[in-house]
C-alpha cells in the first residue's frame, strides 16, 4: 500500500499466527492504522460499509478485502498486508486461525522471518496457539513475540496475563522454543501497539511496534557448509550457446571458481570452473540465498535432484530410510505401505512410511500415542522409507536441506524435518560406488560429446524374465536391429561376465550366495561401456526389484531401461513387459519405440 | 544481498523449478511493466535465453505503441513470441468500444475468454517465425499445463491471496478457499491430467520494486509510462478505450520512483486508471476466479 520511503529500508516477513478469533486481524488492521499505512479513504469506506448493515465497525474488516472473507467472517487464506516503521518495510502475513485452513496458515508463515502469536487473554491458550506455536518451530521460525490480546475484556488484569504467560512457556519450553517478549494489547482499543497503555500501569516494556523493530534480521547462511541443490543442467545449443551451466539456488556457504565440488547421492566430483551470470559483472563467488549458476571442468553427467556440496566440507547424508518430525494435512490419512512421493531439495522420489514411532495429540500436542495411521492436522514422528537413496541434511547440520514435503494425490499433504539419517540395506554398496565416483578419472571428452558425436544416447537395455523365455534371442536381435541402424550396440551376455571376471567367486551351483555381487560387477562393467556411449544389451535371468536398485546405485539409474519377458506378474519397475515373443517384428518395433520415445535414438 | 536481489534469485529460482516441471510451458507478456519485468527475469534465469514461448493476447484495443514495442523485442531478444485473440467477438462488434458490451462483458471475451482458448490450444495462435518476419498460424494446438504470470500481491485484493505456483481446474476456475500449501521452496509442480499451474514469480514485488528494478537493470519499456511533456502518464496498461492517463510528471524510471517514494501517489490505487475494476465492485475477484489473470 504505501511506498513512500526515504531510501533503501530493509524489508522483513512477520507471520501473526494463533487461534480463531483471538484477534489477530484486529491488531494487524490497529497496526495499518496507528502506523498511517492506510489508503486514503479505506478507513472510512469500511466503516460506512459497517453502518450501511448495522455492524459495529472492527479494524479487522480493513483486512476483509475480498467478498467472500466478509462474508464468512474469517480469514480464508494468508492476505499480505504490507507497512513500514522508521526502520523497516513489513510484510504482514496474516495466518488464519481457524483449523481449516492450517496448510494457509503454514504458507505464510513458511516465508516469515518472525512471528507474532496471538492469545485471547479471556480464552486463554487454546489448540491453535498450541498447534500454531509447534508449527513455527518447524518450520524454522527462530524469533516469536506473543502478543495476549483483548486485555481490555479481563479488565487489563495483570494475574490474567501472568496466568497465560506461565502456562504458554511451559508448553514452549516443551517443545524447545523460547519467545523473545510476551505483551500485553488490546487489537480493539489500540493499547500496548503503537503506544504504551495507561490502563495498563503495571507493564512498561516494548510496545508491539518496538517487539516488531527489535526483531532481529537473520543473517544469510553463509559462514555454513556449501549446499545447491541442482535445479538443471542448461545446454541452449539450438541458440548457438555451448555452455553446460549447472543451475541452482544456494542454500548455504558459497561457492566459487576453482573449488571442488561433488554431486550427492552420486558421489560424482569436478571443479567449478566458471560463474555465469546474465546482464551484471561475473561476482567473485555464489553465496547463501543466490540464484546460481556455474559450468565445471570436467564434462561429468549430473542432473536435477543431485545435491552439490564442496568436497573440503562437511557432506550431507545419503540413505534410503529417514527418521523426521512431520505434519499431516491430507484428508486422507498417511499410511504405512501406501507410495507417496519426497521432496527434498530438488529431489523426487517415491516414498513409503515405514514405521510410526508416535502420534502428538492434536489437540493439546502433549501427549505422544502410538498410532497405525497418521491423521488431518496430526503432528508425527516417523521412518520413512525411499525407493531410491537420497541426499539430505539433518535439520540440527542444516536447516534447509533438512526440510521436506510428501506429495501425495498431485498435492503437497505434509512436510517436516529429518532428525537421523538411518541406515540401509544398500548402504556398503552406495559408499564402494561413491568412492569410485570420487576417484573417477574423467576423460575430456564429455558424454554428451559423445552422445552428438555417436547420434544416440547410451543406454543399459536390461532384458530380463524367468528362464527359457527367450531372453537371449530377443536382446540379440535388438542388438542386430540397432546395429542395422548404425547404432552403436553391444550385447553382453552373462556368461560373459560370470566365467571372466566372476571366475574368483563363480562356484558351480552357489549361485545365490554370490548373485549381489555378480549383478554389482556386471553394473560395474555396464557402467565403463555406457561412459565409452555404448548402447548395452544385457540379459539377467528373474532380476528382482533389489537387484535392480543395486545397479541403479552403481549406473546412473535415468540410462537403464528394464524390458520384462513373460505374462506373469513381477515386482520390478520395468520400462516395458514382453507377455511373449509371438509377434517378434511387433516386439522389435515396440523396443525401438521405447527407445525414441526416451530419446535414446532418434526417429529416422 | 539486498531487497532487490532477494527478490531477483527468488524469481529466478521459481522459473528454474518451472521449467523443470512443466513441459508444455509459456509466459504471459501483456508488454506492461511487470511482465517485461518478468522477461528480463527469464533472461537472467536461462542466462540471456528464453525457453518457452511468450503469449500475448491481442485485444485489438491495445494502445499501438504496444504493439511495436512487442515485436521490436522479440525481434532483438529472438523471443519465440505467440499471440492469440478473440476474433469472434471482434468480427461480430461485441465489445466495449463498439457499443454492444459493458467493459466487464468485453473483458471477460477479450481477455478471459482468448486467454483459455489460446492457452488450451483451442483457437488459433499466431506465433512470430522469424526467418519469414512474419507472425504465422501455429501448428502447435498442445495445451499449456504451465503459465508464467507477472501479478504482484500488492496490486489489489484477490491478488494478495495468490499462491507462486496456484493450480486452476479442468474450467480455468480458481477455488480460493481450498488452495495447495507452498512450504519454504516446495512448491505445487503437480498437477493432474486436464488442468494447469499459474506461476507467479513477481508476487512479493511492490510497484516500486518493479521500478527500481527496471532503473537498476535498464529494462526497455513502453514510453507511455513517461510523461512526454504533457504532465500526463499510464501508470498501468491495458486497452485504449479502458485506461487513462494519471497527472504526472515523471519522464523517466529515476523520476517515477521517486513520484513513488515521495507518497504523491500513495493514496491513489495503482490500477484506478483501469476502469474495468470499477465496475467489478473496485476489486478483479469477479473476473479472476473466471480465470483472468
Amino acid at each position: 500500500m504505501t511506498q513512500e520511503s526515504p531510501g533503501n529500508l530493509e524489508t522483513m516477513n512477520i507471520v501473526i499466527a494463533g487461534h480463531v478469533d483471538h484477534g489477530k486481524s484486529t491488531v494487524i488492521g490497529r497496526l495499518l492504522a496507528d502506523t498511517d499505512s492506510l489508503p486514503k479513504g479505506k478507513l472510512q469506506q469500511v466503516k460506512e460499509t459497517c453502518r450501511r448493515n448495522s455492524k459495529p465497525f472492527e479494524y479487522a474488516f480493513l483486512l476483509d478485502a475480498l467478498k467472500d472473507e466478509q462474508a464468512q467472517g474469517i480469514t480464508i487464506d494468508s492476505a499480505r498486508v504490507f507497512f513500514k516503521t522508521d526502520k523497516r518495510h513489513y510484510i504482514i502475513i496474516d495466518a488464519p486461525g481457524h483449523i481449516e485452513f492450517l496448510k494457509n496458515m503454514v504458507t505464510g508463515a513458511s516465508h516469515a522471518e518472525a512471528a507474532l502469536l496471538v492469545i485471547d487473554a479471556e480464552e486463554g491458550v487454546r489448540e491453535n496457539s498450541r498447534r500454531h506455536g509447534y508449527m513455527i518451530s518447524m518450520l524454522g521460525i527462530k524469533q516469536m513475540v506473543v502478543l495476549v490480546n483483548k486485555m481490555d475484556l479481563v479488565n487489563y488484569n495483570q494475574e490474567t496475563f501472568d496466568a497465560i504467560v506461565a502456562e504458554y512457556t511451559e508448553f514452549l519450553d516443551g517443545i524447545g522454543l523460547t519467545a523473545k517478549a510476551f505483551i500485553p494489547v488490546s487489537g480493539m482499543e489500540g493499547d500496548v501497539i503503537a503506544s504504551l497503555s495507561n490502563k495498563m500501569p503495571w507493564y512498561s516494556d516494548q510496545t508491539t511496534l518496538q517487539a516488531l523493530d527489535n526483531f532481529e534480521k537473520e543473517p544469510l547462511p553463509t559462514d555454513k557448509p556449501f549446499r545447491l541443490p541442482v535445479q538443471d543442467v542448461y545446454k541452449f545449443t539450438k541458440s548457438g550457446d555451448k555452455r553446460r551451466i549447472v543451475a541452482g539456488t544456494v542454500e548455504t556457504g558459497k561457492v566459487q571458481p576453482g573449488e571442488e565440488v561433488v554431486f550427492y547421492p552420486s558421489g560424482k566430483k569436478s571443479v567449478v570452473s566458471s560463474l555465469e551470470v546474465f546482464n551484471a559483472d561475473c561476482p567473485s563467488d555464489f553465496s547463501a540465498g543466490q540464484a546460481a549458476s556455474f559450468t565445471l571442468e570436467e564434462q561429468i553427467y549430473i542432473a536435477r535432484g543431485q545435491l552439490a556440496a564442496k568436497a573440503n566440507e562437511l557432506a550431507p547424508k545419503v540413505s534410503k530410510r529417514l527418521r523426521v518430525n512431520l505434519f499431516w494435512m491430507g484428508k486422507q490419512p498417511l499410511e504405512t505401505g501406501k507410495d507417496y512421493l519426497l521432496k527434498v531439495g530438488t529431489v523426487k522420489e517415491s516414498v513409503r512410511v515405514e514405521e510410526i514411532l508416535s502420534v502428538m495429540d492434536a489437540s493439546d500436542l502433549n501427549s505422544a500415542q502410538k498410532k497405525d495411521k497418521i491423521e488431518y492436522h496430526d503432528v508425527a514422528e516417523c521412518i520413512l522409507s525411499c525407493r531410491h537413496a537420497v541426499a539430505f541434511d539433518t535439520v540440527e547440520d542444516i536447516s534447509s536441506t533438512g526440510r521436506f514435503v510428501i506429495i501425495d494425490d498431485y498435492e503437497i499433504r505434509g512436510g517436516g524435518i529429518i532428525r537421523e539419517a538411518l541406515a540401509d540395506q544398500q548402504e556398503h554398496m552406495r559408499q564402494q560406488v561413491m568412492q569410485r565416483n570420487l576417484k573417477w578419472a574423467s576423460s575430456a571428452i564429455g558424454r554428451t560429446q559423445r552422445w552428438e558425436r555417436y547420434n544416440q544416447k547410451a543406454a543399459l537395455i536390461l532384458v530380463t524374465g524367468k528362464r527359457n523365455v527367450g531372453k537371449k534371442t530377443l536382446a540379440k536381435a535388438i542388438e542386430q536391429r540397432l546395429f542395422t541402424d548404425g547404432k552403436i550396440v553391444y550385447f553382453m551376455g552373462i556368461a560373459n561376465v560370470l566365467y571372466g571376471v566372476d571366475a574368483d567367486i563363480k562356484k558351480p551351483g552357489d549361485d545365490e550366495t554370490h548373485r549381489p555381487e555378480h549383478v554389482r560387477r556386471l553394473a560395474e562393467i555396464a557402467n565403463l561401456l555406457l561412459d565409452a556411449g555404448v548402447i548395452l544389451v544385457v540379459t539377467a535371468i528373474g532380476l528382482t526389484q533389489n537387484e535392480l536398485e543395486i545397479i541403479q546405485n552403481v549406473v546412473d539409474s535415468d540410462l537403464i531401461e528394464p524390458i520384462w519377458l513373460g505374462d506373469e506378474p513381477t515386482d520390478i519397475d520395468f520400462a516395458m513387459k514382453v507377455p511373449n515373443l509371438d509377434d517378434f517384428e511387433d516386439t522389435l518395433d515396440r523396443v525401438k519405440g521405447l527407445l525414441q520415445s526416451k530419446g535414446i535414438i532418434f526417429k529416422a | 544481498m539486498d531487497h532487490l536481489d532477494h527478490l531477483e534469485s527468488l524469481g529466478v529460482h521459481i522459473l528454474r523449478e518451472a521449467y523443470a516441471n512443466f513441459k508444455n510451458m509459456c509466459m504471459l507478456w501483456s508488454i506492461g511493466k511487470d511482465s517485461t519485468v518478468l522477461l528480463w527475469l527469464a533472461r537472467k534465469a536461462f542466462l540471456g535465453h528464453v525457453p518457452f514461448p511468450l503469449v500475448h493476447i491481442d485485444t485489438n484495443f491495445k494502445i499501438p505503441e504496444m504493439i511495436e514495442y512487442r515485436d521490436r523485442l522479440t525481434k532483438e531478444w529472438h523471443l519465440d513470441m505467440v499471440y492469440g485473440q478473440n476474433t469472434e467477438a471482434l468480427k461480430s462488434k461485441n465489445t466495449f468500444p463498439d457499443g454492444n458490451a459493458d467493459r466487464l462483458t468485453c473483458c471477460k471475451l477479450l481477455k478471459t475468454t482468448a486467454l483459455k482458448h489460446t492457452l488450451s490450444g483451442q483457437w488459433p495462435r499466431y506465433r512470430f517465425n522469424h526467418a519469414a518476419g512474419k507472425y504465422e498460424v501455429d501448428a502447435n494446438i498442445e495445451p499449456f499445463t504451465g503459465v508464467i504470470v507477472g501479478l504482484r500481491a500488492d496490486e489489489e485484493g484477490s491478488r494478495s491471496k495468490e499462491r507462486y505456483f496456484s493450480p486452476r481446474d479442468r474450467q480455468n476456475e480458481w477455488d480460493i478457499a481450498d488452495q495447495p500449501p507452498e512450504f519454504w521452496n516446495q512448491f505445487k509442480t503437480d498437477f493432474a491430467p486436464g488442468t494447469h499451474v499459474r506461476i507467479h514469480p513477481l508476487l512479493d514485488w511492490t510497484e516500486l520494486n518493479v521500478w527500481e528494478y527496471i532503473e537498476r537493470e535498464k529494462i526497455p519499456t513502453v514510453s507511455l509510462y513517461y510523461n512526454q511533456g504533457d504532465g500526463k502518464r499510464y501508470r498501468s496498461l491495458g486497452c485504449e478505450p479502458c485506461t487513462n492517463p494519471i497527472d504526472s510528471q515523471a519522464r523517466n524510471p529515476k523520476e517515477i520512483i521517486e513520484e513513488l517514494r515521495s507518497g504523491q501517489l500513495s493514496n491513489i490505487a495503482e490500477r484506478s486508471g483501469r476502469a474495468q475494476d470499477a465496475e467489478d465492485g473496485g476489486g478483479l475477484e469477479t473476473l479472476r476466479k473466471d480465470g483472468y489473470m
